[in-house]
């Protein structure tokens, strides 16, 4: 999790759902290039819809990886389902909210939806949703050996939660959630 | 009432179309997961909690797919399951049929024993055990 695709957590339900938000910025340089100007017409700054389901998924794995406190390595395995219905560009703020659907200790899956605030007019609107699968890699059912440090909870991810209030998981004796190879 | 073999394999039926994203005319009862579906990995652990929502039951990591025998050297040599090996699988595994694997047990070929007709054997054998069907 070293590129993140949320700001901030804004609600968290322990092992049930957690929302987060991202607010878009026209200084982010992708969007100079997506889309830049052309002979075809003028620029259309907009946020991939990869990016988006990217941020769904930070934000569901997220919830995925508290409920085991941050030891497993929780991997975004399977998109079941994606869609999105509207485009996001600078000055909108997005929110995404992930349930847990069912876990086990070989993975997850998770529901999720998206919204955009729109300045404008003030009002959040549903613009897409998805269904997503997650693996603890290291219990996975092909048996493959992994890394043994954990590189998917790592120091961009620590800000988050310490950002967000969520302090307490980095507070165990400042273990947890901190990377197996910085302890 | 119990549910007929005929509603359970529409019923699996169902679940494998949504998981693989296959039609269900093409998930037929000796359809293999991985070689006629195209499963992957990760389509194990989702057909699993499919299942548990479509059937009302808990399924334990292990019970209806194999972890954890691969890398014993006692079940499995040079490729190859060994007699012990078949026969932990067996126990472990009722709803799949060793019979025509055990000729040649190489460990690739395992995959080809997950059918869709083993999972309907798993879902009526928990069903029989106990397991309570979803009313949807």
């Amino acid at each position: 999790m070293r590129w993140l695709w949320i700001d901030t957590i804004v609600k968290y339900e322990p092992g049930k759902r957690l929302v987060a938000v991202k607010n878009v910025s026209l200084a982010e340089e992708h969007l100079h290039d997506h889309f830049a100007c052309d002979a075809q017409g003028p620029a259309q700054p907009l946020v991939p819809a990869s990016l988006l389901l990217e941020g769904l998924a930070q934000t569901s794995g997220i919830l995925v990886g508290s409920v085991q406190e941050f030891r497993e390595k929780v991997i975004l395995a399977k998109v079941t389902r994606f869609t999105l219905d509207a485009d996001v560009g600078p000055g909108h703020c997005v929110r995404f909210d992930a349930t847990i659907e069912r876990l086990d200790v070989a993975g997850a899956s998770t529901q999720g939806t998206i919204e955009r605030l729109s300045h404008a007019d003030g009002e959040w609107r549903a613009i897409g949703s998805g269904s997503l699968m997650f693996s603890h890699i290291d219990r996975n059912f092909a048996g493959r050996e992994f890394p043994k440090e954990n590189f998917v909870f790592g120091e961009n991810f620590r800000t988050i939660l310490s950002g967000s209030g969520l302090q307490r998981f980095l507070d165990d004796a400042g273990q947890r959630g901190r990377p197996v190879a910085s302890r | 009432m119990a549910m007929s073999r005929d509603e359970i394999f529409k019923s699996v039926q169902v679940v494998l179309a949504e998981t693989l994203m296959v039609d269900e005319e093409e998930v037929l009862p000796e359809s293999s997961l991985v070689k006629d579906l195209g499963a992957e990995s990760i389509d194990f652990l989702d057909i699993v909690f499919r299942l548990e929502k479509k059937f009302g039951f808990k399924i334990q990591q292990g019970e209806l797919f194999t972890e954890n025998v691969m890398s014993d050297p006692k079940l499995v040599q040079d490729g190859r399951f060994t007699a012990d090996g078949i026969e932990v699988l067996s126990q472990k595994m009722p709803h799949l049929n060793f019979t025509a694997f055990s000729a040649d047990p190489r460990v690739d070929r395992l995959s080809e024993l997950f059918t869709v007709r083993a999972l309907m054997d798993f879902v009526e054998r928990k069903l029989a055990a106990g397991g309570v069907p979803a009313t949807n």
